[in-house]
């Protein structure tokens, strides 16, 4: 029996080559259109966050002593989605949303003030300056939520020394990039850009101090501060600079952004402190995210439970008065 | 209005009062109030409040627009008791969630912490309202019953303000609200100001001329 081949397939119907190597950006672009269509606050949780190139790669990591035991640690959603890093908006799920525009390389961080080793440092190169930990740390916000979130980076302390600062360098002043293109909704929160921050130099050179660059053993995610921040355990969170790019080495107290904006809200020192409340909520307790509603809450640990290591950094202090 | 349209009207606008709490549920149940679940009942219950007392302050300047739109009075009551429904709810929140049913911390919040001596003191002022919201009550209060409802003015412009006072400073997401409450409350003074103005005669105009 004959069997009857079709007949060729014309060539009109034949799928042109640049479409077929281009079928997954068509099948993207119809799943971006799908997700704006089901409104604009569900674009972030459609779109992977954690998809950019640099954000997601794997670092090598050695284990810490310095890391916090005896915690359950945050899921990596919650940490990815729920984020206050107000250069792109002010809603907890802003930073997720819009931080993808965010170009981690090339990415450099300058060194300056009073300090032997004036430089520029590349991000690779930072990355490699000494083997990189894994420090579980908790995080307490200013707004009274907390998480447990697993770091991977080096005490500050090390970058310090390599910088040799001048005995006349009493602080540290990190500065975060502010560039309205990147960042759209800088406008949208009257800070005072760019994001400002700082420590006492003994606060800085503290082994807990961490210079990150990632969390859950890859490098950080946009939205929570790629591609280097700064972690502060014992402090509110917002005393945490993301994205710096710059450092500075300087004789007097620098200027903070949350400090600029209510200094009566913000202190310079800010440590976690459940006896000195913010002027409008009290920090007596704490809310832990990604617990179900009815076991949210917990009480709040003088210096979020870092008392151990960091309380003789404050011997003397009026801790009351200097909040 | 047709009796059958106010009671299909009637059917939706309950549907969609009952969203706010409906979603909620839903998620608790079957997916998830999000990261921070104790925030997302606190801040939509709040949210919810605030919304149906400027959609029920609403309905007088927009009754005065036209004879027409008379027949909006029947879903005042409605609007506001699903207010200070959802005003309770909140209230709940904090009572139980953030306070763990503590009076004494209570009672401390309420003195010193502004946000709270604010939200508490609208949902005092709420309460008598919804009391007072049956047939029997408005008859029995006569001319008092309108004086007393008045509260409302000022339960909204607390939740407003207690609304600005939770925020961290210069965070505007209370902006939108506020806009809205501002424009049904001065809509009050501006339609009474246009009904009364003196219309301008002839002769008015002959003896400017």
């Amino acid at each position: 029996m004959l069997i009857r081949k079709p007949n060729d397939i014309p060539s009109s119907e034949i799928t042109s080559q640049s479409a077929y190597l281009n079928r997954r950006n068509f099948i993207s672009g119809a799943a971006a259109a799908g997700a704006m269509a089901l409104g604009a606050d569900r674009v972030g949780q459609l779109v992977d966050p954690t998809s950019k190139v640099y954000a997601g790669t794997k670092l090598e990591t050695v284990t810490s002593p310095l890391s916090t035991t005896g915690e359950t640690l945050t899921t990596l959603k919650d940490i990815t989605s729920y984020n206050n890093f107000y250069e792109f908006g002010s809603d907890k799920g802003d930073p997720a949303r819009y931080a993808g525009k965010l170009q981690t390389r090339p990415w450099t961080v300058s060194v300056e003030g009073l300090v032997k080793n004036k430089k520029t440092f590349d991000i690779d190169m930072l990355l490699k300056l000494v083997p990189l930990e894994e420090r579980v740390y908790r995080l307490r916000c200013v707004e009274a939520w907390s998480m447990v979130i697993p770091w991977v980076g080096y005490s500050l302390s090390e970058f310090i020394k390599r910088c040799e600062p001048l005995g006349s360098a009493k602080y540290v002043q990190f500065l975060s990039l502010a560039d309205p293109k990147q960042m759209p909704y800088m406008k949208t929160v009257s800070l005072n850009w760019p994001y400002s921050e700082g420590l006492r130099m003994d606060e800085a050179m503290h082994p807990l101090t961490l210079l990150t660059f990632g969390l859950y053993g890859e490098a950080l995610p946009n939205q929570d501060g790629a591609p280097v921040r700064l972690i502060v355990p014992w402090k509110y969170g917002f005393k945490s600079a993301k994205s710096i790019v710059k450092i500075r080495f300087v004789a007097e107290q620098p200027h903070t952004a949350w400090n600029d904006m209510a200094p009566r809200e913000y202190g310079f020192y800010s440590n976690v402190n459940p006896d000195v409340d913010h002027p409008r909520w009290t920090q007596r307790n704490e809310r832990r995210i990604g617990e179900a509603f009815y076991k949210q809450r917990r009480a709040t640990l003088m210096f979020n439970g870092y008392g151990d290591q960091v309380a003789q950094l404050y011997t003397g202090m009026d801790l009351k008065k200097n909040f | 209005m047709s009796n059958g349209k106010i009671v299909t009207l009637k059917v939706l606008v309950w549907l969609a009062c009952l969203y706010p709490l409906a979603s909620l549920v839903y998620r608790a149940v079957f997916t998830s109030l999000g990261p921070d679940p104790t925030h997302t009942i606190t801040f939509s219950t709040g949210l919810a409040t605030i919304r149906l007392l400027v959609i029920s302050l609403a309905i007088t300047p927009l009754r005065r627009l036209s004879p027409r739109l008379s027949w909006l009075i029947r879903f005042r009551r409605l609007l506001g008791l699903f207010a200070f429904f959802y005003v309770s709810l909140h209230l709940l929140t904090y009572v139980g969630l953030y306070s763990y049913f503590d009076v004494k911390a209570i009672g401390a919040d309420i003195l010193k912490r502004r946000y709270v001596t604010a939200g508490m003191a609208a949902w005092f002022l709420l309460l008598p309202l919804a009391l007072t919201s049956t047939k029997w009550s408005i008859r029995k209060l006569g001319k008092n019953w309108q004086k007393l409802h008045r509260l409302v003015y000022v339960a909204a412009t607390l939740g407003v303000i207690h609304y600005w006072w939770l925020v961290k400073s210069g965070v505007r997401t209370p902006v939108t609200i506020t806009v809205m409450l501002g424009v049904v409350l001065l809509a009050r003074p501006l339609t009474t100001w246009i009904k009364n103005r003196p219309r301008p005669t002839t002769d008015n105009v002959t003896t400017s001329a």
